[in-house]
């Protein structure tokens, strides 16, 4: 199958430039995973807090770009009319390519702010603004425009204003550090268990009705009862974040309780997806599209869902607070819930996309990379909770002091930096299949 | 259960735990005040927060649990190693940068920047944490 809709090609940059991203963020991932063993590596031309930050942000601009390509993808098949000014999404492209490029480069030069994860200078911020309004406006026009309603547009859009609107926190910096702290979640954690999910839900809604042939009607039934459960524990749950930061001590009971069940709208997610896959009634010759979204359910349920009820509740976050623990769950759960639905999405559109290729054709290496990079940031998952479990007995139980512990967890830095390496791996594959596969298809 | 009452089930949690987290923002300012003692934050202390984000300190280290897991938890660094030693380590920083395995780099420091610094760190250290961390090394 080809696209149906000639504007759906203007998402193929996106997904280039999400690409490309990744590759990068992974490259400083692997620095940053070596820097815990070999300290000296690159210092002080690029020192750990540098790497962390180019490391993270690559990520949140990569997974933006893919959430922003995939949508211009979904959204004229969900409207069934072409996007409202493919000029417009370009310029945007470019703007949003130039922004997070000089961002990225700026940190190299110290031109930084300084609070974790919004570290774009303020003039970037305003910059990420205009580019999102842009896209929202393109959005919500194409929507008027189009010739059908859908409640999978309409949960896509209702997560990209929530985007919007929460990043404008990022913008509030009070210079009471608690007050400061208090609102500096409503951009991290209302973006990645709130309005994130419902993109990624809306994500998981398109592919399956796509992949499956299943009924819209059931399909979109689930996709509400998903991000109902994920705004009713999400919201409150952010109170897991005011446990121990100046925050009354009223938020551990609000955050335990909320926080606790989470994991609800990922074991929604799971059910969905394979109880959809079960009922096909139609064998979509996609196969690596079915495995991401597949992938994305259960990684996302494993990473957010089982890691993050780990370390939920307050009697254990005492202990596991600001160790590796919290760290082993970052990693599985933005990687499952929000870098395979990307890829999900990217393997889906890209065959369509592809001028030459109607025919999927060969999609073994695809389902390599599958494996490869899933299994490894299991492993890399499991080597730092064990250097968690390390940390929290030794410094949190024991009483030794930070820089004593650490000698202790070598070996788990060790593993994980081996499966950052077969991670990497994975990536190469995926990345020479993403940008020849059309030169092999056509062959 | 309809695709409608799902739907409407959404808007409906959507706004109750909307309502219920404002209201609990609204009551946590009572607890700003009480835990966090703003009166104690004077142009030292906002000076400090600003060194302290101009040099992405929170890219290596803690602050109350919340940052980069690289290097120490600095919350209760006054209470753990002394106004002093910290005083110390700072000015080393400013001169040549600070450790032997992990290296905290050097940092272009004034004195008003360490001294900034070191209030940042006090008036943190009095913030009412519900008990966190465990023990004072963090």
């Amino acid at each position: 199958m080809k696209y149906q809709f000639e504007s759906q090609r203007v998402s193929y940059p996106y997904f280039v430039a999400a690409m490309l991203l990744f590759g990068a963020q992974i490259l400083f991932g692997l620095v940053i995973g070596a820097q815990y063993l070999w300290p000296d590596l690159l210092f002080p031309a690029i020192p750990f807090n540098i790497g962390r930050m180019i490391h993270i942000n690559l990520l949140v601009v990569w997974l933006i770009f893919g959430f922003m390509g995939a949508a211009y993808y979904l959204l004229p098949e969900e409207v069934e009319g072409e996007i409202y000014s493919t000029k417009l999404a370009m310029v945007q492209f470019w703007l949003f390519l130039a922004g997070g490029a000089t961002a990225i480069v700026g940190y190299l030069f110290r031109w930084h702010d300084g609070r974790e994860f919004l570290e774009q200078p303020t003039l970037i911020k305003v910059g990420i603004v205009i580019v999102v309004l842009m896209f929202i406006f393109n959005m919500i026009m194409t929507m008027i425009k189009g010739r059908r309603r859908t409640s999978t547009s309409i949960v896509l859009l209702t997560g990209f204003l929530g985007l919007a609107v929460f990043y404008l926190f990022a913008f509030y910096k009070p210079v009471n550090m608690v007050i400061d702290k208090y609102y500096w979640w409503w951009v991290v954690h209302l973006w990645v268990e709130g309005v994130w999910e419902l993109i990624m839900a809306a994500f998981l809604s398109f592919l399956l009705i796509k992949l499956t042939g299943v009924d819209r009607e059931v399909a979109e039934k689930w996709l509400y009862v998903i991000v109902g459960l994920t705004f009713l524990t999400g919201v409150i749950g952010t109170g897991h974040h005011y446990y121990w930061i100046g925050t009354p001590a009223f938020w551990q009971t609000w955050g335990a309780w909320f926080s606790a069940i989470e994991v609800l709208p990922f074991v929604a997610m799971v059910a969905f997806s394979f109880k959809m896959i079960a009922k096909r009634s139609r064998q979509h010759p996609n196969r690596a599209a079915i495995l991401w979204t597949a992938g994305a359910a259960v990684l996302s349920f494993l990473g957010a869902g089982v890691w993050g009820f780990m370390h939920t509740l307050p009697q254990v976050n005492f202990y596991t607070h600001g160790t590796q623990i919290t760290a082993s769950h970052g990693h599985l759960a933005f990687y499952g819930a929000y870098a395979v639905i990307v890829l999900a999405m990217a393997s889906y559109a890209m065959p369509n996309l592809r001028k030459a290729g109607s025919a999927i054709t060969s999609q073994k290496l695809e389902i390599f990379a599958f494996w490869t990079m899933g299994a490894s940031m299991l492993f890399i998952t499991l080597a730092l909770t064990g250097a968690g479990i390390v940390q929290v007995y030794l410094q949190r139980v024991l009483g030794m002091s930070y820089m004593e512990t650490q000698s202790f967890m070598n070996i788990f830095y060790f593993i994980r930096l081996f499966f950052g390496a077969t991670f990497a791996i994975g990536l190469v594959v995926y990345l020479y299949d993403f940008f020849t596969g059309k030169a092999r298809q056509a062959a | 259960m309809t695709k409608m009452s799902a739907r409407n089930m959404f808007i409906v949690a959507t706004l109750v735990v909307t309502v219920l987290f404002g209201y609990l923002t609204y009551l946590s300012y009572d607890a700003f005040s009480a835990n966090a003692h703003p009166e104690n934050i004077t142009s030292q202390v906002a000076h400090g927060k600003e060194v302290w984000e101009k040099h992405s300190c929170i890219n290596c280290h803690t602050l109350l649990g919340e940052g980069a897991y690289y290097a120490p938890e600095l919350g209760n660094v006054i209470e753990r190693r002394g106004e002093p030693f910290v005083r110390s380590v700072l000015e080393t920083t400013a001169v040549q940068g600070w450790g032997t395995t992990r290296k905290m780099p050097q940092f272009d420091l004034s004195a008003a920047d360490i001294d900034g610094l070191v209030e940042f760190f006090k008036w943190m250290n009095g913030i009412d944490t519900n008990n966190w961390p465990p023990n004072k090394e963090g």
